[in-house]
């Protein structure tokens, strides 16, 4: 066979590529081998430039269970049990068609902590698009937003946590990473490893259609809705329901050996995967395998990417029971091949081999490449902006002669898309199934769930600010991780474990590159000083159309244990507490929110991390919190104090006076970096006056600095530097502003 | 005592609702396969929530053709106790076991919320033991909630007092912003003529621990079971609205 570029093309390898494949095959190979090597060594599956990088990622700790490699990280809770989770991007299905691209995204990661043989308790959504005054962003908004709904709502599985950010950067791509988090005994854990010579490989679920084909190739090549139109995936989450119901019920009887959903690249990934795992090989009849069309190609069922399928490798003597657990729930499972101990994956049809390669040659020996890599000069320009030289806001209220008062720069953020109140989008997610909920979104930092059964919770939050990481990636990755594990510690959760959903653009560019490399650095770096593992993860890339670029985003998905369910923290101030900032007094305008918004401008370098004072502020706040010595504990972070102050406030429906006098002489005298400066290690602490003295003395043991700001209380919040009043806003006005955030307004709604 | 809840395909509030009622109650239930076709063995029957048959086509279509609900029927027709949680409801409905039917959200969105609801009457089981005008809390998670009757079967609903609960504020008014659906005459659950049969869209499963924000729905379960058992199901230490 000779091969054309367009071929090459085709399959998305290189005619390098194709040589290797020649070589280490010692022949050439034949239409669907290129096919099956293409999706495999796609870098959606192959992770041709992540994989070098990602060995610099702390992957082990006392309580990991399964580290990465399998379809999901699984870390020890106590009493027997583990927490599983992974997140997984879906962002080139979902730019194409935002419904079922969401839909099938949810589909896909909830198959992969049930293909663990844990049970899905959990779904956190990390969302990133275009402005909201952009029609196609905000229909790719409501699109992602209802798929996530319809599909995850039908399976049952509350959806507690997420982000939702809105940049320009993201109109052409925008980003959809979504994290499933189950609970399983640690005994039962499934690995998708095929074993035992002559097992066999049952395929379960939805009959295979042309659904979705070269889905993997897809979602590893720029613009993909200019040339890959058509093969998004429709879900059904009913069937998924079944399925995962009846892989639950296979595997807690003990009728599988091994278990593998089968996602991009369909059979072909699925088998090979397997196969690899397991040190063995597997053999296929394509005949077999049952269908929703007809006349399909072996090629067409090998890469057909059809959703709700489930591959099961059984014991010959298991395969009469396995199969009537799933005719109960009404699915159709078919034995369509069995395990083999030549290392070879096999497809026939019917008599006729149409395709035999050795398995490591299809994931083993996939290409990595490392790039050149270099720092794009705008963003070093950038970096160096002079935020000096910005005119500061007014020095109070009534001084107006200054371009924008205090009171109305809290009233922007608090209203904008991306600070603004997030319940138009939660309240369409069933976070109450389960009855797990103890601290449902939108009420404290992290989502907590309790585990039933037993008197300890999980915390699960996401968090990455493209803002920080788009001007410098290392730092940015860094806070990404340090606001996750500060998130979690704000409920009273102690950090276990990182999932990391890489999104970038195409790292064969040397500024991509560069960002990507850096990124993986700063997360590395502060998983090991906060203690927290990296256990799974996935990475997006060429996540660019004409040449721009998403801003770097790693999104960290990071999962804590609350002790005792009966202490956590959420971010509501009560009426009468004190409130205690934690960490740095100093901040900067830096890639700040309030640059963003008020000044439209992205510069400047993020805030500086000691990683060190992070760890004591959290453990100081997790103490506090265990104690039962706090009301409520909020992160600071986007917006700056006056933002977190205003957040608390509105969450308890209750006002404040607070005295930011320290910080504004530690900021330079200037008002908007007091107020609106961001940092990092920022906790807000609120105690019960009873409580004060004893907090304060343990944050002076643990070596935490701190400061007292003021009492919630009354009806207005008035930020004030010492006798000068420089914020005074009825709270209404500021719930009002921050409810609406998100409400399209009537000019949008008759579009 | 027995309880069964039954389990469709596409059911996933059922072992909520399994959980609530051993939990919460300490009482013993079973989850029942929606094949079932006797249930004379169970003194109460819970249909509980979730997307049963994915609710292709409308929710509860195609439930009301599973073999369990000749055995629903049978037990409604004795009088035991019959609860229909949200999808529940929409199926109770859809078999004619209850009046009216369930519409989509007026705003056409899933809600996923806390309300308020009011018990208008304790002449069902799952009301005997709550005073009239009580408000509970209890959450909302649906899609098709929108109850609707023609008027002549919405006259007669409030005539023969089968309006079980309304969404009201927290002081107990029937209002439209308490409405989360576009309910009519903010309706959130009704029952039969002889008041055995209860249909409900908020979830009382779901509000049996004060963890989970309330344990108000332990009211109406327990009341249930109560009808249901020769011995009384005491829920302690709880008021009504908590």
């Amino acid at each position: 066979m000779t091969v054309t570029p367009e071929q090459l093309r085709a399959v998305a390898l290189t005619q390098d590529e194709y040589e290797r494949i020649v070589t280490l095959l010692g022949r050439e190979p034949n239409q669907l081998e290129l096919g099956m090597f293409g999706a495999l060594w796609s870098e959606h599956c192959g992770y041709k430039h992540t994989r070098p990088l990602l060995k610099r990622l702390p992957t082990t700790g006392p309580g990991v269970v399964q580290g990465p490699g399998e379809n999901a990280g699984a870390v020890e809770l106590g009493e027997g049990l583990v927490v599983v989770l992974k997140i997984e991007s879906h962002n080139h299905p979902s730019a194409v068609e935002p419904f079922q691209g969401a839909a099938t995204g949810v589909g896909g990661i909830v198959r992969d902590i049930f293909t663990m043989g844990a049970r899905p308790v959990a779904l956190a959504d990390s969302l990133r698009f275009g402005p909201l005054t952009d029609q196609r962003s905000r229909a790719l908004f409501h699109g992602v937003v209802s798929g996530i709904s319809w599909y995850g709502n039908c399976l049952g599985i509350p959806t507690v946590a997420g982000e939702t950010t809105f940049l320009p950067e993201y109109r052409d791509n925008p980003l959809v990473n979504v994290m499933c988090v189950g609970i399983a005994q640690r005994q039962a854990l499934v690995r998708a490893r095929a074993t035992g010579e002559g097992n066999l490989v049952v395929l379960v679920g939805a009959d295979t259609g042309r659904d979705g084909l070269h889905g993997a190739t897809f979602a590893s090549v720029e613009d993909p809705a200019a040339s890959h139109r058509g093969v998004v995936q429709v879900g059904n989450p009913f069937l998924e329901k079944l399925l995962l119901e009846a892989c639950l019920e296979a595997q807690e009887r003990g009728l599988v050996v091994a278990m593998q959903d089968l996602g991009a690249a369909g059979l072909t990934s699925a088998c090979a995967e397997t196969a690899a795992r397991g040190g063995t090989g597997i053999e296929i009849d394509v005949l077999a395998v049952p269908r929703r069309e007809t006349g399909m190609t072996p090629y067409e069922v090998m890469l057909s990417e059809s959703q709700e399928r489930m591959l099961a490798i059984v014991r010959p003597e298991h395969l009469e029971e396995a199969l009537a657990v799933f005719r109960r729930w009404e699915l159709h499972a078919a034995v369509i091949g069995r395990v083999t101990g030549d290392g070879r994956l096999r497809v026939r049809e019917g008599d006729r081999v149409v395709a035999d390669v050795p398995v490591e040659l299809l994931t083993d020996a996939c290409p990595t490449y490392v790039r050149p890599a270099a720092e794009a000069p705008e963003i070093i320009a950038r970096r160096a902006f002079d935020l000096d030289a910005l005119p500061d806001l007014a020095r109070s209220p009534a001084a107006d002669e200054v371009w924008l008062t205090p009171n109305d720069a809290l009233l922007r953020l608090l209203g904008s898309a991306n600070l603004g109140s997030r319940r138009l989008i939660y309240r369409t997610y069933d976070h109450t199934i389960l009855t797990n909920t103890v601290v449902p979104p939108g009420a404290g930092d992290a989502a907590v769930l309790r585990i039933k059964g037993t008197s300890f919770g999980i915390a699960l939050t996401t968090d990455c600010n493209p803002l920080y990481c788009q001007l410098d990636p290392f730092l940015g990755a860094q806070h990404a991780v340090a606001e996750a594990a500060r998130n979690l510690s704000c409920v009273g959760a102690e950090p276990l474990a990182v999932t990391d959903c890489l999104n970038f653009g195409n790292p064969e560019r040397p500024d991509v590159a560069y960002q990507l490399e850096r990124a993986i650095e700063g997360m590395a770096s502060a998983c090991r000083a906060l203690g927290v593992p990296v256990v799974s993860g996935n990475a997006s890339l060429y996540n660019e159309t004409a040449g721009r670029a998403i801003p770097p985003t790693p999104t960290i998905g990071m999962v804590g244990r609350v002790a005792n369910i009966w202490r956590h923290a959420r971010l509501a101030f009560r009426q009468g507490g004190v409130v205690l900032l934690l960490g740095p007094w100093t901040a900067t305008l830096g890639a700040s929110a309030f640059l963003a918004t008020c000044h439209t401008i992205t510069a400047g370098a993020p805030p500086e991390l000691d990683l060190e004072l992070e760890r004591r502020v959290q453990a100081a706040t997790r103490a506090a919190i265990a104690d039962g010595l706090v009301w409520a504990a909020h992160d600071c972070s986007d917006g700056g104090i006056a933002v977190a102050l205003a957040e608390a406030c509105i969450a308890g429906e209750v006002g404040g006076d607070f005295d930011l006098a320290p910080l504004h002489e530690a900021n330079g005298e200037r008002v908007d970096r007091t107020l609106f400066g961001e940092a990092g290690s920022r906790v807000l602490l609120q105690v019960a006056p009873d409580n004060e003295a004893t907090v304060t003395a343990r944050l002076d043991a643990a070596g935490v600095p701190w400061l007292r700001l003021g009492i919630a209380t009354g009806e207005h919040v008035v930020l004030r530097f010492g006798a000068t009043i420089v914020v005074d806003l009825p709270l209404s006005l500021l719930r009002q502003t921050w409810e609406q955030a998100l409400i399209p307004d009537e000019q949008d709604a008759a579009r | 005592m027995r309880v069964a809840v039954v389990t469709f395909p596409g059911s996933n509030g059922d072992y909520d609702a399994l959980c609530a009622v051993r939990d919460g109650l300490g009482v013993h239930a079973e989850l029942v396969w929606h094949t079932t076709t006797d249930l004379s063995d169970y003194d109460a029957v819970i249909l509980p929530g979730g997307f049963s048959y994915g609710d292709y086509l409308r929710a509860g279509a195609i439930a009301r053709f599973a073999p369990v609900m000749d055995a629903v029927r049978a037990a409604a027709a004795v009088g035991k106790p019959v609860l229909g949680i949200c999808n529940g409801f929409q199926i109770l409905t859809e078999a004619g076991l209850l009046p009216g039917a369930l519409l989509r959200n007026v705003n056409r969105a899933f809600v996923c919320d806390w309300v308020w609801v009011r018990v208008e009457t304790s002449r069902t089981p799952w009301t005997s033991t709550i005073p009239e005008g009580t408000v509970l809390r209890l959450p909302i998670a649906h899609g098709e909630g929108r109850y609707y009757a023609d008027p002549a079967t919405l006259a007669a609903l409030e005539r023969d007092r089968c309006v079980v609960f309304r969404y009201v504020d927290a002081l107990g008014n029937v209002t439209e912003a308490a409405n989360p659906n576009g309910s009519l005459g903010n309706i959130a659950g009704v029952c039969n003529a002889a008041g055995t049969v209860v249909g409900l869209m908020p979830h009382p499963e779901r509000a049996y621990d004060a963890l989970l924000g309330s344990a108000s729905g332990l009211l109406i379960l327990a009341a249930g079971l109560n009808v249901a058992s020769a011995r009384p199901v005491v829920v302690s230490g709880l008021e009504a609205g908590q």
